[in-house]
Formats: C-alpha cells, sequence, structure tokens
C-alpha cells in the first residue's frame, strides 16, 4: 500500500512538472508574439538598420521562437533570468530582494489567517444552521464576491481615514521601531488576510460539516455526546486532510491578492516589479516574474492534492 | 385554461426573495448599461464642478472626480463597460469551454486526454497574472480584453462541462443514439446540451462574476479599459488619490462592482433547484 501512495504522489509531481512546462511554454509565447520588433522598439524610430540587425543578433532575435524557447528555458533552469529591457540590470539582482520582501509578506499573512480561518471555519460548521453561521457565512460570501482592491480601499478608509491609526497608502522605507514594522505591515497584511481566511472559512466549514453528516458522528450524537464534543473529539481528527487541503487550496489565493495589495500599498516585492514592468513592456522581467508566481501557486495547489492523498486512510 | 396549467406549472419557479432582491439589482444595472447615453444628467468629459473629488450633493448626486467631473454620470458610463465586456468574455468563455468539454466526453480518446492535460494546465496560470502578461504582451484595447477574459476562463467551463457531459454521455439514450448511427454533433447538440443546460447556466454566472471582478482588478491596475473609455474599475483607479479624503468618487464605483457581483451570486445560490440541480 505504500508504494500505491509513493506511486499516487511521484505521479502527482510529474504531473506539476508537465503544467509547468506546458504553462512556461504558454508565458513565453504570449510574450514573445507580440506585435512589432523588439529591438526597433529598444532601439527607436532612429536607429540604424546596422544597429537593429546587430541587436538582433546579440539577442539572438533571428533565430525561430521555438529555439529562442529552449535558450530561455534552459538559462531559467540554470539560474539566469535574462537582462532587464529597461535599465540593463540582470533579472535576478532585480527581483532578489523583493522576493524575500513578497515572502515575507505572504508568511505573515499566513500566520495571521490560518488561526483565525480554521476557528471561525469549524465553529461555524459546529454551530450549523445558527444566527453565528449564517453570519459567517454571509461575510465570507461577501468578500469573495468583492474585488480585492474594493477590501484594501475599505481597510484605508476605515483604519486610516476615520480611525486615523495607520498611514494612508504610504510605504515608508525608514523602519527604526518594532512599533513602524507593525504599522507597515497591518494594512496590506489585514488586506490579503481578509481574501485568504475567506477562502479558509468556506473550505473549512465545508470539510467540517462533511464529516459531521458521517453516520458515526451521528452515532456519537445519539449516544449523548454534546455538539461541540462531537465536532472537536469525533468529526475533527477525520477532517484534518481536507482542512489540510483547504488551507493550501485558499493560500494559492495569496498570488492574486498580492498582486493588488502590493501595487495599492506601493510594497516593495515581486508583484510591485512586475506590475511596474508591465508599463514599461519589460518582458524579460515579466517573463521571470510569471515563472515565480506560477511556480507559488502549482506548488501550492500540488501541495494540496499530496496532503488529500496522504490523509484519505483508504488509501494508507 | 386546460392548455395553460401544465405549461405554468413548467414555467413558474418559486424564487426566494433574496434572489428576487439579486434579481432586481441585475436588471437595474442592464438597463442602466443600455439606456445610459440617454439618462447621464451631464456629458462624462465635461468638467461641471470647479472642485475636484467634491462631495454629494443635490446638483451632483454622487460628488465629482478628479477632474471635476459628474461621478453619476461617469459611473452609469461605466457599467456599459463593465457589464458589456464581462457579458461577451462570458458568452465566448462559456460557448467554447462547453462545446470543447461536450466534444470532449462524447469523443474520449486521445483528443480528450490531450484536451484535458493542456486545458488544465492553462487553469494552473493565476488569472491576474495571465491578464497582466497578455496586458505587456498585447496592450489592452477592448476587443483584447474580451478576448484575454475569454480564454482566461476557457478552460474552467470546459472542466465543468466536461465533468457534466461524461456523466450523461454513460446514459442508455446516449448509447441508443450512437447505434442508430447519428453523428457526434448530433449527439452533442440533441442528447448531451439539452440534459446539462441548468446547471450550465449557474456556471454561467458565477463565471460573469469571476471575470467582473478580474476586469475591474486589471483596470484597477491601470492594465483594463483604458481612457477615455472607463469601466468602474477604472473609475476607482484613476480617482485612487481621493482615497486619504474617503471622497465618494472611490467609494461609489466600488460598491456599483460588489452590488452587482453580490447579486449574481445571490441570485445563483437562491436559483430553484429545478434549474440548478435539473441533472445533479
Amino acid at each position: 500500500m505504500r508504494t500505491y501512495v509513493l506511486n499516487l504522489i511521484v505521479h502527482r509531481l510529474l504531473i506539476a512538472g508537465l503544467t509547468l512546462l506546458i504553462v512556461s511554454f504558454a508565458v513565453f509565447f504570449a510574450t514573445a508574439m507580440l506585435p512589432g520588433d523588439t529591438a526597433t522598439i529598444l532601439l527607436g524610430q532612429a536607429a540604424t538598420p546596422d544597429a537593429v540587425a546587430g541587436l538582433r543578433a546579440a539577442m539572438h532575435l533571428d533565430e525561430p521562437a521555438v529555439f529562442r524557447f529552449f535558450r530561455w528555458l534552459t538559462g531559467l533552469i540554470q539560474g539566469d533570468l535574462g537582462t532587464s529591457y529597461v535599465n540593463n540590470v540582470a533579472v535576478a539582482d532585480l527581483i532578489g530582494g523583493r522576493f524575500v520582501n513578497t515572502m515575507r509578506l505572504a508568511g505573515i499573512t499566513t500566520l495571521v489567517s490560518v488561526p483565525i480561518a480554521l476557528t471561525l471555519g469549524i465553529t461555524a460548521a459546529m454551530f450549523r444552521g445558527s444566527l453565528y453561521d449564517r453570519i459567517v457565512t454571509v461575510l465570507t460570501i461577501g468578500v469573495i464576491s468583492v474585488p480585492e482592491f474594493m477590501i484594501a480601499t475599505s481597510a484605508v478608509l476605515i483604519f486610516s481615514v476615520y480611525l486615523k491609526w495607520l498611514p494612508a497608502l504610504s510605504f515608508a522605507n525608514e523602519v527604526t521601531s518594532f512599533w513602524q514594522v507593525l504599522k507597515i505591515y497591518a494594512m496590506p497584511v489585514i488586506t490579503l488576510a481578509f481574501v485568504v481566511s475567506a477562502q479558509m472559512i468556506r473550505m473549512t466549514r465545508a470539510a467540517v460539516i462533511d464529516t459531521i453528516n458521517t453516520p458515526y458522528v451521528e452515532a456519537a450524537l445519539l449516544k449523548g455526546a454534546s455538539r461541540p464534543r462531537a465536532v472537536l473529539y469525533h468529526a475533527l481528527p477525520n477532517a484534518v486532510g481536507p482542512i489540510a487541503n483547504a488551507i493550501a487550496l485558499s493560500l494559492s489565493y495569496l498570488v492574486g491578492g498580492v498582486i493588488i495589495v502590493e501595487t495599492i500599498f506601493n510594497y516593495p516585492g515581486v508583484a510591485k516589479l512586475m506590475v511596474d514592468g508591465v508599463s514599461t513592456r519589460d518582458l524579460p522581467l515579466i517573463q521571470s516574474c510569471a515563472i515565480i508566481f506560477c511556480i507559488g501557486y502549482l506548488a501550492l495547489i500540488t501541495l494540496a492534492d499530496i496532503v488529500a492523498i496522504l490523509a484519505n486512510p483508504r488509501l494508507r | 385554461m386546460t392548455l395553460s396549467t401544465p405549461l405554468s406549472s413548467k414555467f413558474s419557479y418559486s424564487f426566494s426573495w433574496v434572489g428576487m432582491i439579486g434579481l432586481a439589482i441585475i436588471v437595474f444595472w442592464a438597463v442602466i448599461a443600455l439606456a445610459a447615453p440617454h439618462i447621464i444628467p451631464y456629458p462624462i468629459g465635461e468638467i461641471v464642478d470647479e472642485d475636484y473629488f467634491g462631495p454629494m450633493s443635490s446638483k451632483l448626486l454622487f460628488g465629482s472626480d478628479y477632474l471635476g467631473r459628474d461621478m453619476l454620470s461617469r459611473l452609469m458610463m461605466g457599467a456599459r463597460y463593465t457589464v458589456g465586456i464581462s457579458l461577451a468574455a462570458v458568452c465566448i468563455a462559456c460557448f467554447s469551454g462547453t462545446a470543447l468539454g461536450m466534444a470532449a466526453a462524447v469523443i474520449g480518446g486521445w483528443f480528450d486526454t490531450v484536451l484535458s492535460r493542456f486545458l488544465d494546465a492553462l487553469n494552473s496560470i493565476p488569472s491576474k497574472l495571465s491578464g497582466l502578461v497578455v496586458a505587456a504582451a498585447i496592450g489592452s484595447s477592448i476587443n483584447v480584453l474580451i478576448v484575454m477574459l475569454a480564454v482566461i476562463y476557457t478552460p474552467g467551463a470546459y472542466r465543468f462541462a466536461r465533468a457534466l457531459a461524461v456523466n450523461v454521455n454513460t446514459m442508455d439514450y446516449i448509447t441508443v443514439a450512437r447505434t442508430r448511427g447519428e453523428s457526434i454533433l448530433y449527439i452533442i447538440f440533441s442528447e448531451i446540451l439539452p440534459n446539462i443546460m441548468g446547471p450550465l447556466l449557474a456556471d454561467f454566472g458565477i463565471r460573469f462574476v469571476f471575470i467582473t471582478l478580474l476586469l475591474s482588478g486589471l483596470s484597477f491596475l491601470g492594465l483594463g479599459v483604458q481612457p477615455p473609455y472607463a469601466d468602474w474599475g477604472a473609475l476607482v483607479h484613476e480617482n485612487i488619490s481621493g482615497l486619504p479624503f474617503g471622497a465618494p468618487a472611490v467609494i461609489v464605483p466600488s460598491l456599483a462592482i460588489a452590488s452587482l457581483t453580490i447579486s449574481v451570486n445571490l441570485l445563483i445560490d437562491n436559483l430553484p433547484k429545478k434549474i440548478r440541480d435539473r441533472s445533479a
């Protein structure tokens, strides 16, 4: 049985690898197929034909697209992300420090949102149909149905315009005290935590309710266990797998959220870099950032699948 | 009368009042979007207030924007772009996704495997990221936006339709139709499609919400609808500097998006079971 589970996981990882290959192909061709000649755009209208031809050769633009794709892919695997069109700096240098910033933002958000979401999700399932459950459900649907930037702007309106606790839309670079760090991270983390928790609460609640509906939990209730006891001692241990799956899946919403949040709060992370890159059409930068986000997203989704496989007692 | 009784029992669905409110708000925005050019109080490009980010008043119901233009008029015209682009994109996405999904379920074999693998891979690119990449590569005219949104959400529609069609495909009457020698097109459109129509409609609504949210998000980043046109997301984008003053110009378009997306969600959640789960 153990080898069977191992096989399933290896199969899942292979699919993730294949998916990544197709994704990188899609990203490359979406950006490589752009109308207009990159060399001409870079050098401007006044460039001599010789200069354009020279640059084309230097950038390997005269080769077929498939060759360029494999050149780009091998570079990517070796850690060479190419050179930015705009300021001629290695893309890896541009991304380096900002990657740490984005991971820090994502990490703090995870630490904040997982405990809150699990508590709300499990208690809502425990008291299903109560007023409390209905309020939680309506709020999560509300958060899911509005764009992320609306949560960010609402947070600014509440915490900085009306309550005046936090600065609005400014990211100070001079950080001297712990209090300032807290102020800087508060708003982005609140926004992201809302987006991620709403998904997590919904999925956790659904997972716990699924387990509550099984006959053995009903038996526990019939023998006289209280509802909280039946949920916490009987249902929850069997819902750990689906809940872990829900956590990993909802964390994948970080990828979309972080793009909006870093832009609106001017946070120096990879997503902000990428959005800035889009306005300057800096393709190597965009390709690298896109691949980084795709890897993160795919890793979380694959993790969710593997957790689901491991947690299924029928496969153990 | 005898004739109308079975008809009315077939077509009268019991809507809950929450669903009715959702439907009413959707119809309201649809009417605004259609009638906007005739009912806007001021031309959208005209500066009517000497102050920018003006407050709500009886003259300017939703205040003025960052140039002193009337927000109410801009919001009404914005409805055309938000609703129109999303609707066009969701129609293309659901049509192509459903057609491919049913074809994959009926044809099966290599066609199914390759198509599923490829579209699943596309599905594992975060939607906002695809939007950014396309906006960078091709730019964002309205036509490009519609096609891009449609392509991003086709894999999801495909997956949903395929899962439904695979279930129907195992039914006896499909086997009968195959034995009869019917063409694949006949099986898809006459045997499978009518049986999965209800859930497909619900999926259409959910996908419309996704597309509206993505379009608004991209416009908010300044990469969606470009000036001089402005959808609701672009209205928030251009007025974002009014946020520290709590200007209505920032808040009102956000509320408009929320009212539309939440209404669609409410309507779908409260659809009569008859429509939603007909083949489930």
